[in-house]
This record gives C-alpha cells, sequence and structure tokens, in this order.
C-alpha cells in the first residue's frame, strides 16, 4: 500500500494540473494578459497570460478525442499510432546514443581516474564541451556522415542522431563515474595493496562496484540527456520518421488543428518515462552495490 | 620465546626482521621523525603486540612490515625477504581498525576476497569461505551484507579474511579499537584460539594494557617524539589463554609490569600524562 | 609530486591539452582538408566573428536575455513551491512525482504549443522554456538544503525555546543557501541551453539559435559556427557569475 503512494500522489498531481488548466479556460480573459501594449499597434507588448480561446488552449478531453483521430484527414491511421510509431523509433536512436555515451563517458572517467595528469587536462574541456550546443554539431555530424556513408562505408541518418545524443549522455557519466571510481576510502584502497592487486584488478572488484552509487544518478540524467538529445537532434538534422520531426511538423498545424499539437507531445512524455522507468529497473538491479558499511 | 618454539625453528627464519629503521615524514628541516632506531626481530609463530601512546610510531612500524610504506632508513625482513617481496608473494594477512568490508559483498565473499584476486577457483574458494566462516563462529551469517552485521561480527569477517591464504603473518592494527569492552574481551579470546590454531606469527596493535598482555608472548613498549621501542616485556603466561586468565596475580603482574614500562616509573603518583 | 608542481600542472595541463585540440583541428581543416566544407577552419571563424559582430551581439542579447529571465522566474518559484513542500508533507509527495517526470521529459516539446498558447512574435514561449528547465535543479536542491539541519542541531533550538522564525534565520536557512546556490548553477547552464534550443523549434527570427540554424542550412558554416563561439561565451559567463556567486557565499559562511 505505501508503495502506491507515489504514484497515487503523482496522479493526484497530474488531476491538478488539468483542473488548473480548464479553470483557467474557464475564469480566464479570453485575451489573455498583455503587459506594455501600446494602442493601435498590433502585436506590441508580451503576452504574459495565454488567450483562453479553444485555438489557443483546447480543453483537455479534446486533446484526448484528438488522438484516436485519423493522422492527416482521411483514412490515415489514428493519431495515437503515428505518434507511437514515431515515439518508438526516437526511443531506439535514443538508447544508441544512451550506450554510446555511456560507454565514451565510462572510458574517459577511467583514464581521468588512472593518471592525475589526464584528469586535469581533459576535465576542464569536459564541462566546457557541454556549454557548445548540440545543435551546432548536429549539421556537421551529419553531413560528415553523409560523406562516409558516399565513400563506401554505410552511414545511416540515425546513426548520426544517435550520436548528437550521445554527446549529451556522456558528460554526466563521465563526471559521476569520475566521481566514483575515486570513492573508495583509503583503508579499501590500501587493502588491495596488500593483495598485491594490480590497478585493473582493484577497478574491477573496488573502484567499479563502488562507484554504482554515484553512477546510478548520472546515468539517469543521461538517459534524458540522450532522449532530449536525439529529439532535437531529429529536428536539426531533419531526420524524418522520429518524433522531433513530428513535434515541429504538428505543431505547425496547431492553428488549423488546434489539438494536434499534443498528439506528439504525449509520445515525448512518454518517451521519457520509459526510459526514466529503464534506469530505475536497472538501479533495483544493482541495489546491492548500493549498501553502505555502517553496522546494523 | 614463542609458544611453540623448539630448538629447530628457533633457528628458523624470524617471521620479521627490522633492523635499523628509520621512519620521517616531510622534508629536510619540516621532518617529522615517526620512527627512529628500530631494531626488532620477531619468531616464526610468536605472538607480539606493539603498545604505546599516541605518536610513538607503533602503527607507523606495522605499516612499515606490511610495505604500505618504506622505511628512510634501514631494512625490514618477513621471511627473510624484503617487505616488498613479501606483500607481493602474500606472505601476510592484514586486519585494521575498521573492518574495510566490502559492502556490496556478503560475508563470505568478503572473505573470499583475496582467495578471489589470486585465482583460487571458484570451488576451492566457497569451501575455504566456508571453513573460515565456521572458524570464526559465522556461518550462520554467511550470507549476511556487512551493513547487517554488528561491528564485533564485522572484525570477525575481517579476521577470517586475512586468514584466507593461511598466512604465516598476521597484521592486526587495533582490530578490536571501536568495539565495545565486552565485545573486545570476547574477540580476544577468539583470537587467542585462532592464532594457536593457525600457528601464524602475529604482530598486533594497541592501546590497551591488558589486552597486549592477554594475547601476547612478549609486549614491545614503544615511546613517541622520536618513536622508539623503549622496552620489551617478556609475557610467559602460557600457550593457552583462557578467559579466567584476566583474574590470576600473574596477569595483573604483568599488566603492572607493562604499564610501568609505559610510564617510565613504578605508578606509586597518578599519572604524568 | 610536490605541492608547487601538482599547481603549476594544474593549470598548465589543460592549457597543453587544448592547444593540441586546435593544432589537430587547424590540421585537419587547413593542412591535410579532410573534412567537408561545413567544418571551417579555425581563421574564418574568428574573421566571421569579428566581421558580424553587430548582429552577432543582437541575437546573443536576445538569446542571454530570455535565458536570464527564464532563470530567475525559474528559479522564484522554485525557491516559493520547494519552502512550501518542506513544511507541507502532502504538497511534497505530490510534487515529486511531477518534477521527476519533469525532469526525464524533453520540455522543449512544448515551445510549438507555448508559441500557439502566447503568440509566435513573443519571446515568451523560449522564456517559458528556459524557466522550466531552471525550476528543476532549484526545486530538488532547495528542497534539499531546508531538510539539511540535522535532528540533534533542531533539538538544540528547541532547548533554547527559539521560536520558529528564529530556527528559520538561524539554522534553516544558513543551511539550505549552499544548496540554492549550487542549484542556480546548475541551472543557469540548463537555461542558456533551452532557451537556445527553443529558438529551434519556432518563435520569431531572432536569437542565436535561429541564426546558428539558419546559415547552417544554407552553407554559411563559418558564420554559424561564429554564431556557436558567442553561445558558447554567454554559456560560459553563466556558468563563470554562478560559480563566483557560490564562492562569495561559501566564503561568508565560513566566517560566521
Amino acid at each position: 500500500m505505501r508503495r502506491a503512494l507515489p504514484w497515487v500522489y503523482g496522479i493526484i498531481g497530474i488531476a491538478l494540473g488539468i483542473v488548473l488548466w480548464e479553470l483557467y479556460k474557464l475564469l480566464g480573459p479570453t485575451d489573455g494578459v498583455v503587459i506594455g501594449a501600446v494602442e493601435g499597434e498590433r502585436n506590441s507588448g508580451l503576452r504574459i497570460l495565454p488567450r483562453t480561446t479553444d485555438r489557443a488552449m483546447p480543453h483537455v478531453w479534446t486533446m484526448f478525442e484528438r488522438l484516436f483521430g485519423p493522422t492527416s484527414g482521411g483514412d490515415t491511421a489514428p493519431l495515437w499510432q503515428a505518434v507511437a510509431a514515431a515515439s518508438i523509433t526516437t526511443l531506439g536512436i535514443a538508447a544508441a546514443g544512451f550506450a554510446i555515451g555511456v560507454a565514451v563517458g565510462i572510458v574517459l572517467a577511467v583514464i581521468m581516474q588512472r593518471w592525475r595528469v589526464a584528469e586535469w587536462g581533459i576535465l576542464p574541456w569536459v564541462i566546457v564541451s557541454q556549454t557548445v550546443p548540440l545543435i551546432a554539431f548536429a549539421p556537421v555530424v551529419n553531413s560528415i556522415g553523409i560523406q562516409i556513408d558516399r565513400s563506401g562505408t554505410p552511414w545511416p541518418q540515425w546513426l548520426s542522431v544517435a550520436l548528437v545524443a550521445s554527446y549529451l549522455a556522456f558528460f554526466p557519466v563521465a563526471i559521476g563515474a569520475l566521481k566514483g571510481l575515486g570513492s573508495p576510502d583509503r583503508a579499501h584502497a590500501e587493502l588491495m595493496r596488500t593483495y598485491a592487486a594490480g590497478y585493473w584488478t582493484t577497478l574491477r572488484k573496488l573502484r567499479f562496484p563502488a562507484a554504482v552509487p554515484y553512477l546510478l544518478p548520472a546515468i539517469r540524467l543521461a538517459a534524458a540527456n540522450a532522449v532530449i538529445g536525439a529529439v532535437v537532434a531529429e529536428v536539426s538534422i531533419g531526420m524524418p520518421g522520429g518524433i522531433g520531426r513530428m513535434i515541429i511538423q504538428l505543431g505547425g498545424q496547431g492553428s488549423s488543428d488546434p489539438a494536434i499539437p499534443w498528439g506528439p507531445i504525449v509520445g515525448a512524455v512518454g518517451l521519457g518515462l520509459v526510459a526514466a522507468g529503464a534506469v530505475a529497473f536497472f538501479g533495483w538491479t544493482m541495489r546491492n552495490y548500493r549498501r553502505g558499511e555502517a553496522t546494523a | 620465546m614463542s609458544r611453540f618454539v623448539t630448538k629447530e625453528q628457533a633457528a628458523q627464519t624470524p617471521a620479521v626482521r627490522v633492523a635499523g629503521v628509520d621512519k620521517a615524514f616531510g622534508k629536510r628541516a619540516k621532518a617529522v621523525s615517526a620512527l627512529t632506531g628500530i631494531d626488532l626481530e620477531i619468531g616464526a609463530g610468536e605472538f607480539v603486540a606493539l603498545i604505546g601512546p599516541s605518536g610513538c610510531g607503533k602503527s607507523t612500524l606495522m605499516r612499515l612490515i606490511a610495505d604500505l610504506d618504506q622505511p628512510t632508513a634501514g631494512t625490514v625482513e618477513v621471511y627473510g625477504k624484503p617487505a616488498r617481496q613479501a606483500r607481493l608473494d602474500q606472505e601476510y594477512g592484514i586486519a585494521f581498525q575498521q573492518a574495510g568490508l566490502l559492502p556490496w559483498r556478503t560475508v563470505v565473499q568478503n572473505i573470499a576476497l583475496p582467495l578471489e584476486i589470486h585465482g583460487v577457483s571458484y570451488a576451492e574458494r566457497a569451501e575455504r569461505a566456508e571453513a573460515l566462516a565456521t572458524l570464526v563462529g559465522l556461518s550462520d551469517f554467511r550470507d549476511r551484507y556487512p551493513d547487517q552485521l554488528s561491528g564485533g561480527m564485522q572484525q570477525r569477517v575481517a579476521i577470517a579474511r586475512a586468514l584466507a591464504e593461511r598466512p604465516r603473518l598476521l597484521l592486526m592494527d587495533e582490530p578490536f579499537g571501536a568495539l565495545d569492552e565486552m565485545t573486545r574481551e570476547r574477540m580476544q579470546t577468539e583470537l587467542a584460539r585462532i592464532a594457536v590454531e593457525s600457528r601464524a606469527a602475529v604482530v598486533f596493535v594497541t592501546h590497551s594494557i591488558p589486552e597486549a598482555v592477554f594475547l601476547s608472548d612478549r609486549v614491545v613498549v614503544m615511546s613517541p617524539r622520536p618513536g622508539r621501542i623503549t622496552h620489551i616485556v617478556d609475557v610467559p603466561l602460557g600457550t593457552a589463554r583462557p578467559e579466567l586468565l584476566r583474574e590470576s596475580p600473574e596477569f595483573f603482574a604483568k599488566v603492572t609490569e607493562v604499564r610501568e614500562a609505559l610510564h617510565g616509573a613504578p605508578v606509586e603518583r597518578a599519572p604524568e600524562r | 609530486m610536490n605541492v608547487g608542481l601538482e599547481r603549476t600542472m594544474r593549470i598548465v595541463a589543460p592549457i597543453v591539452a587544448g592547444a593540441l585540440l586546435l593544432a589537430l583541428w587547424y590540421v585537419l581543416v587547413d593542412v591535410a582538408k579532410i573534412l567537408p566544407p561545413s567544418v571551417p577552419s579555425p581563421n574564418a571563424i574568428i574573421t566571421q566573428f569579428t566581421d558580424n559582430f553587430g548582429i552577432i551581439l543582437n541575437a546573443t542579447r536576445i538569446t542571454a536575455g530570455n535565458a536570464a529571465l527564464g532563470l530567475l522566474i525559474g528559479a522564484i518559484i522554485a525557491i516559493v513551491l520547494a519552502a512550501l513542500a518542506a513544511l507541507i508533507r502532502p504538497l511534497d509527495g505530490m510534487a515529486a512525482p511531477v518534477v521527476a517526470a519533469i525532469a526525464v521529459v524533453p520540455i522543449v516539446a512544448l515551445t510549438p504549443i507555448f508559441n500557439t498558447m502566447f503568440g509566435a512574435s513573443a519571446q515568451t514561449g523560449r522564456v517559458l522554456i528556459a524557466a522550466i528547465a531552471s525550476f528543476v535543479p532549484v526545486y530538488i536542491n532547495v528542497l534539499r538544503g531546508l531538510r539539511q539541519a540535522r535532528p540533534v542541531q533542531r533539538d538544540l533550538f528547541l532547548a533554547y525555546a527559539a521560536t520558529k522564525p528564529q530556527t528559520f534565520r538561524r539554522l534553516t536557512l544558513p543551511m539550505a543557501l549552499p544548496f540554492l546556490i549550487t542549484g542556480i548553477r546548475i541551472a543557469s547552464s540548463l537555461a542558456v541551453i533551452s532557451a537556445l534550443v527553443a529558438e529551434y523549434f519556432g518563435g520569431p527570427a531572432d536569437g542565436l539559435g535561429t541564426a546558428i540554424a539558419s546559415y547552417a542550412k544554407s552553407g554559411k558554416s563559418a558564420l554559424a559556427w561564429a554564431f556557436v563561439f558567442a553561445s558558447i561565451i554567454v554559456g560560459l559567463v553563466f556558468f563563470l557569475v554562478t560559480l563566483l556567486l557560490e564562492r562569495i557565499v561559501r566564503r561568508y559562511r565560513s566566517e560566521h
């Protein structure tokens, strides 16, 4: 019963959100709230509260119904199917990017833990690397990929997206793994010395297991980042079939079909939750590595 | 003299030989002298306690024997080999004040750790770990994790682990320091029994005078600034060390002898420390 | 390694690494000419940057402004909500899953919807995205910080018959402050990146993100990367300012 509590709270939270949405629609000003508008000048001022028309803010049940309507009119498949298909595509790409990012992050962390000089040299650049927006990289990676593809080695477009996603994912893993690998206290490290255990043995038997409590939150972040990275990279590269492209496409149709942009949102949210769930499951399998040494 | 020693064994290589050892930390003018002029020989099978106030260098000396640190002068030999070689050849087992158990491993997995690292087969490891768990009285807890064990139990696992490779030498740095008095006395009796059964030489660092006297064949008294050996007290109280020994007059006499050696004068007035 | 050598190495190592990377870039683009034209040489980027400094500055103002405003709004709402959640248990229970969900979901996906709701000619949508992105780390950190006072310390204040406001001012608040600042530091980079990426998903045709996107698409890669350079600087500035704030707070704490 206790275990279900967070879920119950979550549902209450969502329900509250829906209530707030509809309440605002009911009670809020039709034209929203605009500050700093100039008389007679169209589009002046800043709208800080949205319009309550059905076009700007569709009813929650309209959004829900729309999922079962056709994707693009006539005989096309229901919207929810298209959203599901696109979400799964993006999920696969994000998973690939996640895997690459985690691998690279761990390799970097091991190198930096092993040689302090490497840590001093590389770590600042790793941190700076995250200030470079990935939308800068995405076209570059894509065009390099196209070049490689033309020269013989196959390079599908999704691989470019995955690489960009991995760029966002590797950072938290590198930082978390570095911290975790260095976390064992002196007594444990000395114990390994008394066993004449080399660096790699110590890495396997001591540092990696000790790093798990630090890696798990990092991996959680990496999964979320991989999803975001995949979605944004899809838009940036213009890859068809993913949820990113769908968000832009259907978002543009919002003026004529107000509820349709919310369809892919549901898909994107679902994506994030599935990723989080997978990481949570992994964390559960690793629970023995999160025990402390404190006495009972 | 060790409790096992026969004439033949007396001619054997000593378990530990420390000759002319100095250890200083820091550089030149700011150097702190942790040990000066240490000469000590410990025979095979002998139980020796190192005792002294904080800063006398007893833990440092043990770390030199374990090759966790190197002397600034002099030599340290374990069974005739330089300390480094002895470590690489796994001639000793060690137990620290913090049990140092890996939290993600069960009791038997922790005991088996050194065996795993040195490539012992799974079957052999399992057997040995079981035997050791029974030896220290923890076979009912074999699948528990450290956070499910009390401090005393954790220390027992640490001792079992130290015995895993049947070493000829045991190094123990205040292993019972974090335990309450009752548990401590129980553990001392256990350790005395285990030491007899395994026939290993033991170097045991402690703060506690009764503990040192109860367990050892010889008590090495050290004092600080600079760290040096001031006295060595023989404790010929027999091979077996039963609980009742703690209440015997011979025991008290030896405790007094060690206490006086520590204070440098007979105790008629309150100690100046 | 002695202290002096270590200190020098800590500064020298990253510089050497950076120089090596730069040299590699030069070689690959200018000398070996391996990389495609979409990867410009460092020279070209610097030229474009200086030539177009005016428009770059304008775009920077927009994006940095959105990020800063979003950071401010998100942080304030986060602080208020976290304070409430620390006081009212059920509120915390309700908020926790929602916040956790927001943290894993790609928020930028909401940009087109926000643009429809608030008008596609306003920056509001982007500011909102930056605000939501900033909200999460600040909320989580402030909540943790408000819980930092250990029971033994609270007992101490009880024993002194301290009033609730007194306990808040002298115990809870000082303990929570470093966490707040850490949260803001994390949020600052997120705010910049979110504001930038949000520009990709629609809205007015200004800001660094739209510039990067359109110039990259039209093949003017050196110019696009000049805008990228500007965005890196914005990110760094935000990061360094909040890092400085963190240092100041830490020093203030240790003096009191």
